[in-house]
């Protein structure tokens, strides 16, 4: 039951874009289309699965029986650039196609906050092995569902009488704003609701 | 001492972290196809689709495999064809001619009649949608310039009168503008021809006097008068035939009643 409301809770309520705007780069930025934007959603929920196992290990196998836990911040990003960087190899060596489609979007990832983002809370909500894998894979598909949505919006506003001045980004990020008003109608209350 | 300790253990992190990636670096070396990497230098790299293939990576890797054949490369012209031949070791074969895109219209709207007037998005396709454009010859360029913005290297710019206009020098004729021009005014023409016709109206003569200033009366005088100079009156438009001799194509030119034969470049 637990681990269903942390699927919700992070997927819906406290969504790692719309919620705890984390991610914003390529929220905005590889919007623009669905299909790079599903193909982006993939990558990093992927990603994200991985860094938060990672970082967990590196949190309590080294940090904490060194008593460096002040590091955090800085390995965590040491370890989730590397990793980026393997998978790249990885799915290079591997499967060509899927890396033609993903292209620009896997190196990106070291630079997405949001990755960081999940494996720093996983460590402040104390957040047991399994947890913490669950967070991951649930902040990704968060992710995934608010660019996709996002994407959708954008290709509709293409062909809307947009004002010059709101063209392009300026309207994406109102949007993106009114989309984080009606994720509110999630919150803790429905949570419990919910399950009880 | 703390900070000695801190700065060891993120130190031997990170080089352990490094000597993995390079470890993984060469484990998972992926074997570049050498000789396309040579062709794609070669490239003119303007990505242009025009061969066919999803931008220059993509025919120099289909080259490298001999699945196609030289001389699709407009952009490059003669010079990239034949050092592809001397990379792939085979005889350099004839290149494409040069073709170049031509707007067959010059109805700016202070000569041709307009049915209407169109307010909305500003492309084409949109235009066309709506009783085929504004304009009465339901042939020609709508003036909105969908070509434009979908030219790869800036060729194609309107001119003081409000006409499209495609520059033959910079144009790689990838045809893009081709395809996303709604009424097929923009046709490719070879690069050497020194005229064309610039109407693509297949109405009677009559018709056209009475909604364009500038558009092919189908007189047949280019024809008939001066048969040196290789037009071609066909379905009620004259239009140039690059294929036979074009001597007279200039006189042509000055006969024109509406002056719709125009110089290319």
């Amino acid at each position: 039951m637990f681990y269903i409301g942390l699927f919700i809770t992070y997927i819906f309520i406290s969504n790692i874009v719309l919620t705890q705007f984390l991610g914003l780069c390529p929220f905005i930025g590889v919007s623009k289309s669905s299909e790079s934007a599903i193909g982006m959603g993939m990558a990093v929920t992927f990603v994200m699965a991985l860094a938060s196992i990672i970082t967990y290990l590196v949190y309590h196998f080294l940090l904490v029986p060194l008593n460096l836990t002040y590091l955090q911040t800085l390995s965590f990003i040491l370890v989730i650039a590397s990793l980026v960087q393997f998978v790249e190899m990885v799915i290079q060596k591997n499967s060509p196609s899927l890396y033609q489609a993903l292209g620009i979007f896997l190196p990106l990832i070291t630079t997405n906050c949001a990755v960081l983002g999940i494996a720093l809370i996983n460590i402040t909500e104390g957040y047991t092995f399994m947890q913490s894998f669950t967070a991951g894979i649930a902040s990704g598909i968060g992710f995934t569902l608010a660019i996709v949505l996002m994407s959708n919006i954008r290709e509709q506003l293409d062909m809307a009488p947009v004002r010059k001045s709101f063209k392009g980004v300026p309207i994406a990020f109102i949007s993106g704003g009114l989309m984080a008003l009606a994720f509110m109608a999630f919150d803790k209350a429905l949570l419990a609701n919910l399950l009880g | 001492m703390n900070i000695l300790f801190a700065f060891i253990i993120i130190g031997s992190l990170g080089l352990l972290l490094g000597l993995g990636l390079s470890v993984a670096a060469k484990k998972f070396a992926v074997q570049k196809d050498v000789v396309a990497e040579e062709i794609l230098e070669i490239l003119p790299g303007a990505n242009c689709g025009a061969c066919g293939f999803p931008g220059c990576a993509g025919y120099a890797d289909a080259l490298s495999k001999g699945t196609t054949e030289n001389g699709l490369c407009s952009p490059g012209g003669a010079q990239t064809v034949e050092d592809i031949a001397s990379i792939l070791g085979i005889a350099a074969g004839e290149a494409q001619e040069k073709m170049v895109a031509f707007v067959h219209c010059t109805g700016h709207a202070a000569v041709s009649k307009r049915d209407f007037h169109y307010e909305g998005l500003d492309s084409c396709s949109a235009a066309h949608l709506l009783f085929k454009g504004e304009a009465s010859c339901k042939y020609g360029c709508h003036h909105l310039g969908s070509c434009i913005d979908v030219c790869p290297v800036d060729a194609i710019h309107r001119n003081e009168l409000g006409n499209i206009v495609v520059d033959p020098e910079a144009c790689i004729g990838c045809k893009k503008c081709t395809l996303v021009c709604p009424t097929n005014v923009i046709k490719m023409i070879p690069y050497r021809g020194s005229h064309a016709v610039a109407c693509n109206n297949h109405d009677k003569g009559g018709v056209v006097r009475k909604i364009c200033e500038v558009g092919c009366i189908a007189c047949n005088i280019c024809a008939k008068k001066f048969p040196e100079s290789g037009c071609v009156v066909e379905d009620f438009l004259s239009h140039c035939d690059y294929s036979k001799p074009d001597t007279q194509i200039a006189e042509a030119a000055a006969a024109c009643p509406t002056k719709c034969i125009v110089e290319a470049h």
